[in-house]
């Protein structure tokens, strides 16, 4: 029996299926891009030009769920693949595109540079819980322009774990989808192996706008995967109640998966989001709430019951440091998605409203993952009888640890934490520097940059890369790439 | 099996913990006319301390070490009776008598020493737990130890340890003999502060420390 838990009932998520169903066809979504409103307009859709909104039939919304697939993987950089969405599996990737970093040095968060990503990357790359990559942070001396597909060429650069992206325009995808696909033997072989998951955002509430519906059909046309990060802001940009925005972002993704797939039927997408509670004392958007993370497990329940793979933002907290609000919400939240069978967690490594990663964090936040993991394997029989076997011939001597079933089965029944996780004696704990969380991130941080080996990637493919990524910048105004180092 | 095929396998047989393997190629070295001598020490002991430096390294736990610890001692079992027929008597590190004191029933750490010292050439003699003084004394009187080892996890009952030195000491068997202490609780303050000689961290800290004291001895 795998661990699982259901906020909603049955009847609960046919009625959110319902609203988000009503919704769309008596209310509409505003969708902003020409293109999009033609693809919907043809499918039998009632569009107003002049509003920008479209009303789409239960039809419409049945056809698409009739080729939308129930499952696809992504790939390492060898056409392994790695992660598989829809496999009843939980995932988890670092949290994507902070624009500060917490600097281990001096404790403050600052803008976040190239050599940033590049230490993050490393650690990812490093880190057993870690499932994909993310293009976790945009760098500062970078221009705008190109500042999402500079985060792409870093992780592409050093990495052979699959990647999760996503471009800051419409312009830029086309170029991003030709650097992966430089990497991995062109277009068509992303198309059948991809490497990467794209985020696309609709925006709240009820809004596609150039931009995102732009992605959806460009992505689609692709067929590399797009993720949707539908955020749904409780009682600020969607209603207060969690089962309203649970319904807002039904709403939003499924007409997501509608432009989509009109685009390009059987294109994999992801029912994902970043939905937050809005904080009403300080006009914040609690990423480690414990009611964002109940419209996470919601609305990942709902994707489900549709047959969609999902993603949600979790693992995440809004603490400034890694000090014990840090530890908690991650690691709370961590288990929550984990226990709702999120198909991607999006989160680990950040804090403040997903404004800031911290690759110390991210160290503390692999041993939540781990306890996580583990907590889904559950618990089960691992030898013919329970506990007969284990009493033959033991006479009332706790000599357990003698037997050959200790030293083979521990391994499976216990996670060994790294030394990020203190179960020293207090006299170890003292001898051995008497270090706080903070302390040993760090030095387990510095010691997994510092073991980091290159990948063997094709230095062909890179030499290509480095030239689409060269010619961009130069048309952005940067004659000279940043160093990674 | 050539001689250094079979040290290898002795070695081998240690670091996977396998009892059974470890003792057959005691006894095919035996067959054989190897000198048990160097069967231990160049055939088993390189195991032990390969183990030894992976559990501080963390990179094999407890389990591992318990099971090398057996593993060794089901190959000296079998070669120590054949020296003793040769008259060539292992020269042994020290005799360490062990114990939980009285009124602690806590046995693991203390079993676990007494595994590592056995491996690493000690003669020991396990008493248990909730051992009387009375009882330890006259053991180490007995055998005539080297090394008392005495076990409190509870913070009460570590004060029975202070009770054995005091009673090792009026029975005149001191400094002859030295007195390690061990417990979670325990700490170098502890050991001064009581006229104890060591302790250990863990059980391979405390074999260092086994040997430190009984290496000052002589």
């Amino acid at each position: 029996m795998r661990p699982q838990f259901q906020l909603l009932s049955d009847e609960l998520v046919a009625r959110v299926i319902d609203e988000a169903r009503h919704l769309m066809r008596e209310t509409g979504v505003k969708v902003q891009s020409e293109e999009a409103r033609a693809l919907l307009a043809e499918a039998g859709a009632s569009v107003d030009e002049m509003r920008e909104v479209v009303k789409i039939p239960d039809a419409v919304v049945d056809r698409v769920l009739g080729t939308v697939p129930h499952t696809f993987a992504i790939h390492d950089a060898f056409g392994e693949p790695k992660v598989v969405y829809g496999d009843g599996r939980v995932h988890f990737d670092p949290g994507s595109s902070a624009v500060q970093v917490l600097d281990p040095e001096t404790n403050t968060h600052r803008a976040a540079v190239t050599s940033d990503l590049v230490r993050i990357v490393k650690i990812a790359e490093s880190l057993p819980q870690i499932d994909a990559q993310s293009t976790a942070v945009v760098c500062d001396e970078v221009p705008k322009e190109v500042a999402d597909l500079w985060r792409l060429y870093v992780v592409l650069s050093m990495s052979t774990k699959p990647v999760v992206t996503g471009s800051f325009g419409v312009e830029t995808l086309e170029a991003m989808l030709d650097m992966v696909a430089t990497m991995v033997g062109g277009r068509d072989e992303l198309r059948a192996r991809p490497r990467a998951v794209f985020d696309v955002c609709p925006s709240p509430p009820l809004i596609w706008s150039p931009f995102g519906a732009g992605n959806l059909i460009g992505l689609a046309r692709a067929g590399v995967p797009a993720e949707m990060v539908s955020m749904p802001l409780a009682g600020a940009a969607g209603p207060v109640t969690l089962l309203g925005s649970i319904t807002q972002h039904a709403t939003e993704c499924l007409s997501g998966v509608v432009i989509h797939q009109l685009a390009q039927p059987g294109s994999p997408i992801v029912w994902g989001g970043a939905p937050a509670i809005f904080d009403m004392r300080k006009g914040t958007t609690p990423m480690g709430a414990i009611e964002t993370a109940m419209i996470d497990a919601s609305y990942s329940q709902v994707g489900h019951a549709l047959g969609l793979p999902t993603h949600a933002y979790l693992g995440t907290s809004d603490a400034k440091i890694v000090d014990a609000q840090s530890g908690m919400e991650s690691g709370i939240s961590a288990v929550i998605g984990a226990l709702a069978g999120v198909d991607m967690i999006s989160g680990a490594g950040m804090m403040e409203f997903t404004g800031c990663q911290s690759p110390e964090k991210l160290v503390v936040d692999a041993e939540n993952i781990a306890m996580a993991k583990r907590l889904l394997e559950g618990v089960v029989p691992r030898t013919e009888t329970l506990a007969l076997e284990f009493f033959e011939g033991l006479d009332f001597k706790g000599d357990f640890l003698k037997q050959k079933a200790t030293r083979d089965l521990f391994p499976l029944e216990q996670y060994v934490p790294s030394k990020v996780i203190d179960r020293d004696s207090y006299r170890g704990w003292v001898s051995s520097g008497a270090t706080d969380t903070w302390t040993r991130a760090k030095e387990r941080a510095n010691e997994l940059v510092d073991a980091f080996e290159p990948p063997a990637l094709d230095e062909a493919a890179l030499f290509e890369l480095r030239g689409i990524v060269e010619r961009l910048a130069k048309d952005a105004g940067m004659d000279t790439l940043p160093e990674f180092g | 099996m050539e001689r250094d095929e079979l040290f290898d396998a002795m070695g081998r047989s240690i670091i996977d913990g396998d009892a059974e393997v470890a003792a057959s190629l005691a006894e095919e070295a035996v067959a054989a006319g190897v000198d048990p001598l160097e069967a231990i020490n160049q055939g088993f002991v390189p195991g032990i301390n390969v183990i030894g430096e992976e559990f501080s390294c963390e990179r094999v736990f407890l389990p591992q070490l318990v099971l090398a610890g057996e593993a060794m001692k089901a190959a000296i079992g079998v070669l120590e009776p054949e020296m003793t027929k040769a008259g060539s008597a292992r020269e042994i590190e020290g005799r360490v008598v062990l114990a939980t004191v009285a009124g602690d029933i806590h046995d693991i750490g203390k079993t676990l020493v007494g595994t590592m010292l056995a491996a690493h050439g000690f003669e020991v003699f396990d008493l248990g737990v909730d051992v009387s003084t009375d009882a330890i004394v006259e053991k180490v009187r007995e055998v005539d130890a080297d090394l008392v080892g005495v076990s409190a996890l509870l913070t009460t009952t570590m004060l029975v340890q202070k009770e054995v030195v005091a009673a090792l000491d009026e029975a005149g068997l001191r400094p002859g003999v030295k007195v390690m202490v061990g417990g979670a609780a325990v700490t170098p303050e502890w050991v001064e502060q009581i006229g104890a000689d060591g302790w250990g961290q863990d059980a391979i800290a405390a074999v260092a420390t086994a040997r430190q004291l009984v290496g000052a001895k002589v």
